[in-house]
């Protein structure tokens, strides 16, 4: 479904993504992971085309995502639930939603969907006319994924769900993410939360200084001891 | 005239010039709210307007359809202003963006001045908007009315646009977080466009009555009520709708309970005491009434 | 004008003083030739030049290495002009046309200099009570309040008949500026904020304006070092203020309003912000072409045909080459560093590839 092959990016001097190839197979689940700054981030903004590529390709469904705009890329079915949760704190919990479903033309399809979510997140329903602001960060950050949901994506691109997170709500979280992926939505998980995200992905890449240093199923990627190394060492970085 | 006959005519002063700031100050919050853009120029479709409807008078057309294309005209000359000047720049520094506001504003202005001289034009409204209607002791333009009235409507309208509609829901979503919005699949150009339009059709719609107010129009005329409405963005909280109509209406009575309690010696002065108020609220409330009183969060 | 050597060690004495002396030198030959040589016009614009470069390099002062975007400078310009001028225009002229001033005052005819600094320390003055509230805003709003700075200080010029003969022109000024006092001047403003640009001050100033919490953590403290850029800049402002008085010897607070700032505004930022030698670049660059567009403006003979007379367009030219600048070369034309004589000699001598990016 969707296949970066040796991508290049950089902000400046600074290359952020050296190489990177990875592909996502429909219905997959597949975990990005691997420390902080390690270019995972990079990778989600370039494939919703935020950040354009200088090298290699972006294919999704045979469309080339490097040409493509944001607006566009939402609209073949490749929607991001990023980093931090960016929820629109002025605008209610519904207009958040209604905005996640802001490219869509079937309404009734939308009111399946926003009983859907509300199915999964059932706090979002009872707070569905509060504004984004008064949420706390765990119903913050099931809205940003529900708000995701809305737009109807064929690949889910989900970037730290966990982080800031109180443990038992990131299993709250997790456990929505096993439901998807059970329901057979495509999903790439970013995440630096190994032992969750290991527990969901059926394969996985880990990034390190840009690179693909590591990829593999889920079990092979468990017990790999090249995966400790990759979140502690201080392996010399690519052109920082 | 007694106390509240006195008051009462103050108080339609102050609204009425209070209305057609919050209709000039609205225009410059959302396109602030969005871009980050502290768009000057938005003044000059002020001017813009208000001369095509003096041409279009001047050439025997009535004045309602005048004013029609008068605002029009505004509301083209603001998209076309986004469009050339603005696009290009998304994503550019701040202080570049407000430079090359003041850069257009130069180029309307001048232009202004080669095509129609730099002296002032008597502006020809009709007589509904020149009447004076009085109650006993009371003596009320029919422009403040009407002015009061017609922002009434289009701030109710516009109300109803950012709750109810989707693009209006979205012009909101875009000034609290750009990236979220593009992520979203919102296309934000459209959405950039719109502010423009709205904003520059109110624009429009100040024009004709501030030209009405005055009796005339000159190049120069929007230079003012921008930094007016500027002040009262600022009151109100920069980028926030709200923000902008309070601070309009604040800024308002402020001009007018100045006029009345300052000394004759003194009444020149009045605009450099309204932006010395100013300035001495920033230093209590650095972003504006409304604005949050957070401190940045690191 | 050198950057300091980033690997260490800086040049000998000899080779740092080498720049600085041969521009010295240069500005001096060109001077004299001047005042020998050159006619009254291109005097003229030698002086308009020199005033130019300190109105700029002391707004860059507080624009450039603070980041504080100050709109209303040419206010501190007014403040200076309308100082020494009522200072030393003679008292016969006083009587005739300031009749309320207080008597003190309408004795009063004081020389250049002491006038000129007055007018300085002035605007410094009220900088410094301006400042007191303002340095504590945000990019956007400490902009705009400036711009109601210059809007108050327009408003009491029009209205303080007294003292400022209100909207009326103010005639008479002594012409006291020449050619080589003004480039003195000159020379000590650029002197003044390169050194200050140069110094530990100046590094605390742009660490305070490119992260302003990382530089309250380090302990520079934002607000003191935004507050003396600001009056520094404006004692400068308003002595380049009375400078423009006597050449000019005649004004009105219409000269000291928005399209004045927008014209140093404009020097400011084709130089580039936060380079010394990129704002002198600027305003030679910037006060030729407005020359060359100004004379256009009248119309002149083609041969063929007759161009006629557009008043304005001059504006509209510099208007629309601010934008394109913006829009391709934000940086300016130095890129916000300053000039390095040896380097661009080195690089005449050697043809290589464009300079750095910027």
């Amino acid at each position: 479904m969707l296949k970066l092959e040796a991508v290049d990016v950089a902000y400046g001097h600074i290359k952020a993504l050296v190489g990177v190839s990875l592909e996502v197979r429909e219905g997959e689940l597949v975990a990005l992971l691997g420390a902080n700054g390690a270019g995972k981030s990079t990778a989600l903004m370039t494939i919703s085309g935020i950040v354009r590529p200088r090298e290699g390709t972006v294919v999704y469904n045979g469309t080339d995502l490097a040409k493509a705009s944001p607006f566009d890329i939402v609209g073949l079915g490749v929607i991001q639930c990023p980093e931090g949760r960016r929820i629109f704190g002025g605008l209610t919990v519904l207009e958040n939603l209604r905005m996640g479903a802001v490219r869509r033309a079937d309404s009734s399809g939308v009111r399946r969907d926003l009983d859907f979510v509300f199915s999964l997140f059932p706090v979002l329903g009872q707070r569905r006319h509060q504004t984004g602001a008064t949420l706390s960060g765990g119903e913050q950050q099931m809205l940003a994924i529900a708000r995701a949901l809305m737009g109807a994506p064929s690949l889910l691109l989900l970037d730290e769900p966990s982080l800031g997170l109180a443990p038992i709500v990131v299993q709250a979280i997790f456990r929505v993410i096993r439901e998807l992926h059970r329901r057979g939505v495509t999903i790439l998980l970013v995440e630096q939360n190994v032992r969750q995200a290991l527990a969901v992905a059926d394969r996985g890449y880990v990034l390190a200084a840009g690179r693909v240093i590591l990829a593999g199923s889920g079990g092979e990627l468990r017990s790999a001891p090249e995966l400790e190394q990759a979140y502690l060492s201080t392996a010399p970085e690519a052109g920082r | 005239m007694s106390a509240l006959e006195l008051l009462l005519q103050q108080l339609i002063n102050a609204v009425s010039i209070g209305s057609l700031y919050a209709l000039m100050a609205i225009g410059l919050a959302m396109v602030f709210g969005i871009l980050r853009l502290i768009n000057f120029a938005h003044g000059d479709l002020i001017m813009v307007g208000s001369y095509v409807a003096l041409l279009l008078q001047v050439l025997g057309l009535p004045f309602p359809v005048a004013a029609v294309a008068g605002v029009a005209a505004s509301t083209l000359a603001g998209l076309a202003m986004e469009r050339v000047a603005y696009r290009p720049l998304r994503g550019a520094h701040e202080i570049a963006m407000l430079l090359t506001s003041f850069s257009v504003t130069i180029f309307l202005e001048n232009l202004a001045i080669i095509l129609f001289r730099p002296t002032s034009r008597p502006f020809p409204a009709p007589a509904v908007l020149r009447s004076v209607i009085t109650m006993g002791q009371l003596r009320v333009a029919g422009l403040d009315l009407i002015a009061i009235a017609v922002t009434a409507v289009l701030l109710a309208a516009l109300t109803l646009f950012v709750r109810r509609t989707n693009i209006g829901i979205a012009m909101r979503a875009a000034s609290q977080d750009l990236l979220a919005a593009r992520l979203m699949g919102i296309n934000v150009n459209r959405v950039i466009a719109t502010a423009f339009a709205i904003g520059s059709f109110l624009a429009g719609v100040v024009g004709l009555l501030w030209s009405a107010r005055v009796g005339k129009v000159d190049p120069l005329m929007g230079f003012n009520p921008v930094l007016k409405a500027f002040v009262a963005s600022v009151i109100g909280g920069l980028g926030s709708l709200p923000g902008a109509v309070l601070g309009a209406y604040v800024l308002g009575g402020l001009e007018i309970l100045l006029q009345g309690l300052l000394p004759s010696a003194l009444t020149p002065y009045r605009d450099a005491l309204v932006f010395a108020i100013l300035i001495a609220l920033l230093l209590f409330r650095p972003n504006g009434i409304l604005g949050s009183t957070e401190k940045e969060k690191i | 004008m050198q950057p300091e050597s980033p690997r260490g060690g800086s040049p000998s004495l000899p080779s740092r003083l080498a720049g600085p002396a041969v521009s010295l030198a240069l500005l001096a030959i060109i001077l004299a030739i001047a005042s020998f040589f050159a006619g009254d016009y291109l005097q003229r614009i030698l002086i308009i030049i020199g005033i130019n470069t300190i109105l700029v390099v002391s707004l860059n002062l507080s624009n450039g290495f603070t980041g504080v975007f100050s709109l209303g400078h040419v206010g501190f310009m007014a403040i200076g002009a309308y100082t020494a001028a009522v200072l030393t225009l003679p008292v016969s002229l006083k009587v005739v046309n300031l009749p309320s001033l207080p008597p003190w005052l309408q004795q009063l005819a004081l020389p250049f200099l002491p006038a000129t600094l007055i007018a300085g320390l002035l605007a410094m003055l009220v900088a410094f009570l301006v400042g007191l509230s303002l340095m504590r805003l945000k990019g956007a709003y400490i902009s705009v309040a400036t711009l109601g700075f210059l809007v108050i200080v327009q408003v009491i010029l029009v209205n303080w008949d007294q003292v400022t003969r209100g909207a009326r022109t103010f005639a008479g000024v002594p012409p006291h500026s020449t050619l080589w006092n003004v480039w003195l001047w000159a020379v000590v403003a650029v002197y003044i904020v390169w050194r200050l640009g140069a110094s530990a001050f100046g590094r605390d100033m742009r660490a305070a304006r490119d992260n302003e919490v990382a530089a309250l953590s380090l302990g520079i403290s934002v607000l003191r070092s935004r507050l003396l850029a600001f009056c520094l800049s404006a004692f400068l402002t308003g002595v380049a203020g009375s400078l423009w008085a006597h050449f000019i010897t005649s004004f009105s607070p219409k000269s000291f309003y928005f399209a004045q700032a927008f014209n140093i505004i404009t020097m400011l930022v084709i130089g580039g912000l936060g380079s010394v030698s990129g704002s002198v670049i600027g305003v030679f660059f910037i006060t030729v072409l407005s020359e060359l567009l100004r004379n256009a403006e009248r119309g002149f003979d083609l041969g063929v045909f007759r161009l006629p007379p557009i008043y304005g367009a001059s504006q509209i030219l510099m208007a629309v080459l601010f934008v394109l600048v913006i829009v391709f070369r934000p940086a300016g034309l130095l890129g916000g560093r300053e000039l390095d004589v040896r380097s661009v000699l080195r690089r005449l001598g050697s043809p290589r590839r464009g300079k750095g990016a910027a």
